[in-house]
């Protein structure tokens, strides 16, 4: 009942999705349809079936949830280890990101049973049966698994993710003390996979003016930087009612962070800051 | 070769329509649902007191809506609602001072929201069956 940590796999399920028709308020390019199944290899003993998500921008069709059933004793314990499998043996069209395959690059961010995770640290014993697997949620799609991230990267560079100062430089380093590089923890280790933007119902319905918890997260990471010097203007391009305040502390972010990073309370640190500095 | 214009335009992959109900989410539409339903109750309720004011003639009448079984089912949902709205207000504003954050807390005042709302809604209306006689 009581989730501690982001990784925990829930024990029960109440609801898979809400009770609403699986094509709600979705255009006509967008409308799901069901595709083919590709069954194991003969001979396989434990098979594992997996819907995914398939969409071929070269072909006319619409996109579509094929079913593909994986050799388990052919392939590595993690989820991506299933769809590289899937990509070798049995249809080398499927496409997905991947690089580091241990957690660090986020290239692997997709939507596993109805909650957004890396592909690489989801254990295939944890998945549903049969496990659905779609790209990240509310995202542009270029093919397959592959969202465009163009325009979260485009939020994520509007808060300017750099070091500003008037002063002059130092002529060595800029120091600090480490009480003040312990204020950065919880914000620097965001890999950017978005699994919590996409995860945002807020971000769902207003994406296209409100930053999300990813890039608001990374707001707070330079807001509390002791070196940076910009913190009023920082401030000020946030104290807008659609980049910030859409944030309605769903918590669907902290809830989805496979780094079990608090974008909610990174948000809630910023908001803070807005009324302090009003008195 | 990426930034060619594509023929068609993509698709969106599905949101609401597939994401996993989650006790954040779940508890953060139910607080806005709530909402709307206590709005909806307020129009009620000045309606009763527009009645109760109007002199006993009118009181009698809307009385005798409000005996009926709709009625008490609605009312029944109204108080609920009202419980559900408080003590999840109370969440937020926890929130707003900072307080409950970690994944934890979350959860664990979650559950206490719903629980702490099915008891004095239960509370609610035994007392006001019991004051009926």
């Amino acid at each position: 009942m009581i989730i501690r940590s982001s990784d925990e796999v829930p024990r029960v399920t109440a609801l898979k999705r809400f009770p609403v028709p699986r094509n709600l308020g979705v255009s006509p390019e967008s409308r799901i349809e069901r595709g083919r199944t590709w069954p194991a290899p003969a001979g396989a003993t434990s098979v594992k079936a997996l819907d995914i998500y398939r969409y071929d921008p070269d072909s006319e069709g619409n996109p579509r949830l094929d079913t593909f059933e994986v050799d388990l004793d052919d392939c590595g314990p993690m989820l991506l280890d299933a769809l590289i499998w899937i990509k070798n043996k049995i249809d080398s069209t499927l496409t997905f990101r991947r690089s580091c395959r241990e957690g660090v690059c986020g290239s692997c961010a997709m939507n596993i049973d109805g909650t957004n995770w890396l592909a690489c640290t989801t254990f295939i014993s944890d998945l549903a049966t049969p496990a659905t697997i779609y790209p990240l949620a509310n995202m542009r799609i270029i093919k397959d698994l592959v969202p465009d991230l163009t325009h979260v990267f485009a939020q994520y560079g509007l808060i300017e993710p750099w070091l500003r100062s008037k002063t002059a430089e130092p002529e060595k380093e800029r120091l600090q003390s480490p009480d003040e590089r312990s204020k950065l923890d919880g914000l620097y280790e965001c890999i950017l996979c978005f699994c919590c933007t996409s995860g945002c119902p807020s971000h769902w319905w207003n994406g296209d003016r409100f930053l999300g918890p990813a890039v608001l997260l990374q707001a707070n990471r330079w807001l509390v930087d002791s070196r940076d010097e910009a913190t009023g203007e920082r401030l000020d391009s946030l104290e807008d009612p659609f980049r910030l305040y859409r944030c309605h502390t769903i918590l669907n972010c902290t809830r989805t962070c496979p780094k079990g990073l608090n974008p909610g309370k990174a948000i809630a640190d910023i908001k803070k800051m807005l009324i302090e500095r009003r008195s | 070769m990426a930034n060619e214009t594509p023929k068609r335009s993509r698709p969106l992959s599905p949101n609401i329509q597939i994401y996993r109900p989650q006790l954040t989410s779940v508890l953060s539409i139910t607080n806005r649902i709530t909402g709307v339903i206590l709005s909806l109750y307020a129009v009620v309720l000045v309606a009763w007191l527009v009645a109760a004011a109007e002199g006993p003639h009118a009181y009698a009448t809307v009385q005798v809506v409000m005996q009926s079984w709709v009625y008490q089912i609605f009312l029944f949902v109204c108080t609920f609602s009202f419980f559900l709205h408080l003590c999840g207000g109370i969440r937020h504003l926890a929130w707003d001072a900072g307080y409950g954050f970690e994944l934890g807390a979350i959860y664990a005042s979650g559950w206490t929201v719903v629980g702490a709302s099915t008891a004095l809604t239960a509370i609610t209306w035994i007392t006001a069956r019991a004051l009926a006689g």
